[in-house]
């Protein structure tokens, strides 16, 4: 690809980005959030067209004008949100818009043969009977994997693909890529986890305000360097300093014996004002479950919760709300934000009554509040008006915060707050985790990356089968301590 | 619909930052684009209905454009414009309501049959005819809510079923033919007028009392939707249901309340009804459900939940009583009509969607 300009309304997303892929390279895509890869990648899949510059497949000009002309050009798309359909099974996805035919009628075994051997060239193992949707996430990449082989696809691109896997996962994972690079296969891998790109990828190219910036050999770029070019200025140390927990701080949050019907069990935990908990674990551990039966997403079937010091009858997120907890969860598009509203109406959304009068909206109350979070969180939108959608994900995740922080809770629960975000809102979003603690409040954040959890916490409760299974204090917690209990090696 | 008290800071911040200046003058510049978006559609259609006008007239021997047969339009609309009000809080909440044309019919019954039944007459008879009918109206939508909030059932079921008991518990009640009313109670809400001495140098017979009853309920629930936190919980709820529920936002109580106001405005789109026509019938509501969700739909409110308005679905009933009163005008047989409708319909819908597409392409 080279030249690539794509104008959206108001934005130039991509402004002559050029971009050259090997047969049988593993090539990163990196950039922060906004940067264009998304719109790169929509290109080359046919979802929209480049207003200028030229894409070339083996030497040959190419026109993608449609997603079937990106299929039959051998690319390969694998999203975060997969395309399974979830009712199918592995063969009918495997196989779905090109089943094989006799006469009319659908050839299931040519189907289930053609599925096998490409299963069999990689070496997985799947349970081909069960619906799609019983799979597990890394179970359903495999098969999305497998789909875009059995298109012949010579270009595979992945968005994020390690997001919603596990450590053992991950491994596999790159087993798989190492396969489909030894036949040939070029991938386009994009990735917020730098730290897992010179493990699997060749060469990385940076992109940043729709322009590439540089492309490397992996083993030439140091992480320092890749941030600099990422962001186009050093960043300071990656976390910032944690002020230590004052003496005799109060209680802010405490849980005694917690359980819900999604498997939370037995869950005690104190968290003080000012202090930072991190819940550590294995995606599927049950972190998310006990943070959501705390802040009444899922309503406790036992245990008692006290918010500074007062005893909290959690009967729905309304209860916890009322009590001084705010839940920023993990997926802000399907549970933060209502993204056809404004950033106004989201912001206020959870204290529309402190923003109301006999039941009618101040909006002028409600302007000026929104006002002073989009300047206090550095929001880029060009006013409060603008609908959430528009915005960029490090933005959206934003609005999310600024809707909790107009609260003034005394007990914040993150749940994966930067997940999927660039690496400077990251930073953001850690500095204001700190504000927050000067304020007094207390928090719980559950995260899936290792370093962020350590970096991040006073405290590291390490999670298990949905209930707390060690603790580690600030020192003490190193990641291998962390991983033994949190894979069971060591049944603490 | 509780959340906590917390002080907003209703303070600008120190010093008016630029930033704020900047952003205060772009959210005013949305704010007028806004506006200017909403009254582009409605010059649009206004000047849609000018040309429709102009050439109808002349079609129809200048009978159209007479004050006499505009107000008969408006008061042909109410009872389709009361039904699409109610229905437009259902639809943005991402539900529907199909029971409202048989509300119309068991509330009118239920009416006719009470105010035949009671002793007293006058402005009373009214008001207690009013509250048996939004007892009606209310408690059928509740009926309708109950299985949608507390198992999660879909509206389209739940009111169906609502929309074939309704029908036959009127029918039964009425034992198959018409309630006709003793009372005379009722004539002035039915065929009355109001400031007839002063609109008669204009040639208008005066208003229709039943048109201001619409009027009333339009301009009531369209400042309920647009500046009531209520109005607010009911967008939230159609745009992520989820999202909303984590807020703290009641969920299951707005989307209660909006059946509840749906089938309210059936039971007072049934008294209209009842009063214009001397007796509850039931059979009068027979399609009146789906005319109301054409009005909405016409009006550019999502069927996905989430967007919508009480004046663009106050246009939408406009436009199609308009058409058939245009249509009738001009000795257009039903089957056509009916025809001429379904098209319209899809024109607006499909118009509406390019311009949405016209305005998120600049």
């Amino acid at each position: 690809m080279s030249g690539i300009v794509k104008t959206f309304p108001g934005v130039r997303a991509l402004d002559g980005v050029s971009l050259e892929i090997l047969a049988g390279e593993v090539h990163a895509l990196v950039g922060e959030n906004g940067a264009g890869k998304s719109t790169l990648m929509k290109i080359l899949a046919g979802a929209t067209r480049a207003d200028a510059g030229t894409i070339e497949i083996e030497g040959t000009p190419v026109t993608i004008d449609g997603p079937r002309a990106a299929e039959a050009l051998g690319i390969g798309m694998i999203y975060q949100e997969f395309n399974l359909v979830p009712d199918l099974g592995v063969v009918e996805n495997i196989v779905l818009g090109h089943e094989p035919q006799r006469g009319l009628w659908l050839d299931r075994r040519e189907a289930a043969r053609r599925a096998t051997a490409v299963l069999h060239d990689l070496d997985i193992v799947l349970p081909l009977e069960l619906p799609a949707r019983r799979l597990s996430v890394a179970q359903q990449q495999m098969v999305e994997i497998a789909k875009s082989l059995a298109r012949k696809a010579r270009l595979i691109v992945m968005d994020e693909p390690t997001a919603a896997l596990t450590e053992r996962e991950i491994d596999a994972l790159f087993g798989l890529i190492a396969k489909l690079t030894a036949q040939g296969v070029a991938v386009a891998y994009i990735s917020h986890r730098l730290e897992e790109l010179p493990r699997i990828s060749q060469r990385i190219t940076v992109i940043r305000d729709g322009r590439t910036i540089e492309t490397r050999a992996t083993a030439d770029m140091p992480q320092d360097d890749l941030v600099r070019l990422m962001v186009g200025r050093a960043l300071e140390a990656h976390f910032p300093e944690l002020p230590p927990v004052p003496a005799g701080a109060p209680i802010a949050l405490r849980v005694r014996g917690l359980a819900s019907a999604r498997g939370t069990h037995a869950v005690d935990l104190e968290v003080r004002a000012g202090e930072i908990v991190g819940l550590a674990g294995l995606v599927g551990a049950g972190r998310t479950e006990i943070v959501r039966a705390i802040a009444g997403a899922d309503v406790p079937s036992a245990g008692s919760v006290e918010v500074g010091g007062a005893p909290v009858v959690v009967r729905g997120p309304h209860s916890a709300i009322e009590a001084g907890v705010a839940f920023i969860t993990e997926d802000r598009k399907a549970q933060g934000l209502v993204l056809g509203m404004s950033v106004r109406e989201n912001t206020t959304l959870a204290h529309l009554a402190a923003y109301a009068k006999n039941g009618f909206v101040d909006r002028r109350a409600e302007s000026a509040v929104t006002v002073r979070e989009i300047e206090e969180l550095r929001i880029r939108t060009p006013s409060g008006e603008q609908r959430v959608r528009n915005l960029s994900g490090g933005n959206q995740q934003k609005v999310v915060l600024a809707k909790w922080l107009i609260g003034e809770a005394k007990v914040y629960l993150f749940d994966e707050p930067t997940r999927g975000i660039d690496v400077g809102a990251k930073a953001e979003i850690y500095a204001l985790m700190v504000e927050l603690l000067r304020r007094g409040a207390g928090i719980v954040m559950v995260s899936s990356e290792l370093p962020e959890v350590l970096g991040m916490s006073h405290r590291v409760l390490v999670v298990r089968d949905g209930t707390i299974r060690a603790e580690f204090a600030r020192g003490e917690a190193t990641p291998d301590k962390v991983i033994a209990v949190a894979t069971g090696l060591n049944a603490a | 619909m509780s959340a906590p008290e917390v002080k907003p800071n209703v303070s600008a911040p120190e010093g008016h930052a630029p930033r704020a200046v900047e952003l205060e003058r772009n959210a005013e510049l949305a704010r007028s684009k806004a506006n200017r978006a909403l009254w582009l559609r409605m010059a649009g259609l206004a000047a849609g209905f000018v040309v429709l006008v102009v050439v109808v007239n002349v079609f129809a021997h200048g009978a159209f454009l007479t004050p006499g047969n505009l107000t008969n339009v408006l008061r042909q609309i109410t009872y389709n414009a009361i039904l699409a009000v109610g229905q437009t809080f259902v639809i943005i909440t991402a539900g529907i309501d199909l029971s409202v044309g048989s509300l119309i019919e068991l509330s009118g019954v239920v009416m006719a049959t009470f105010a035949n039944a009671v002793p007293f007459g006058g402005v009373g008879l009214i008001l207690a005819t009013l509250l048996v009918g939004l007892a009606v109206g209310c408690t059928a939508g509740l009926v309708n809510a109950l299985p949608v909030v507390k198992l999660n059932l879909p509206p389209f079921i739940t009111t169906l079923a609502m929309m074939l008991m309704a029908r036959g518990l009127a029918f039964k009640l009425a034992h198959g033919r018409p309630v006709p009313l003793t009372s005379t109670a009722f004539d002035g809400i039915g065929t009355g007028f109001l400031f007839e001495g002063l609109l008669k140098p204009f040639g208008l017979p005066g208003i229709p009392v039943a048109v201001l009853w619409m009027a009333a309920i339009v301009i009531v629930f369209a400042i309920v939707l647009t500046r009531t936190r209520f109005g607010r919980y009911v967008f939230a709820i159609g745009g992520n249901e989820e999202a909303a529920r984590l807020a703290g936002i009641n969920v299951g109580l707005v989307k209660t309340m909006v059946y509840v106001i749906s089938g309210g405005c059936a039971a007072v789109a049934g008294l209209l009804y009842m009063a214009r026509f001397s007796s509850g019938s039931p059979n009068t509501g027979i399609g009146s459900e789906l005319q109301s969700i054409a009005a909405v739909v016409v009006g550019g409110t999502s069927l996905m939940g989430g967007r919508g308005s009480i004046v663009g679905t106050f246009f939408g009933a406009l436009l199609i009583g308009l058409l058939n009163n245009v249509m009738n005008l001009l000795n257009i047989e039903s089957y056509t009509q009916e025809i001429a409708l379904g098209a319209v319909i899809l024109i607006a819908v499909i118009v509406d969607e390019l311009r949405k597409r016209y305005l998120a392409s600049k």
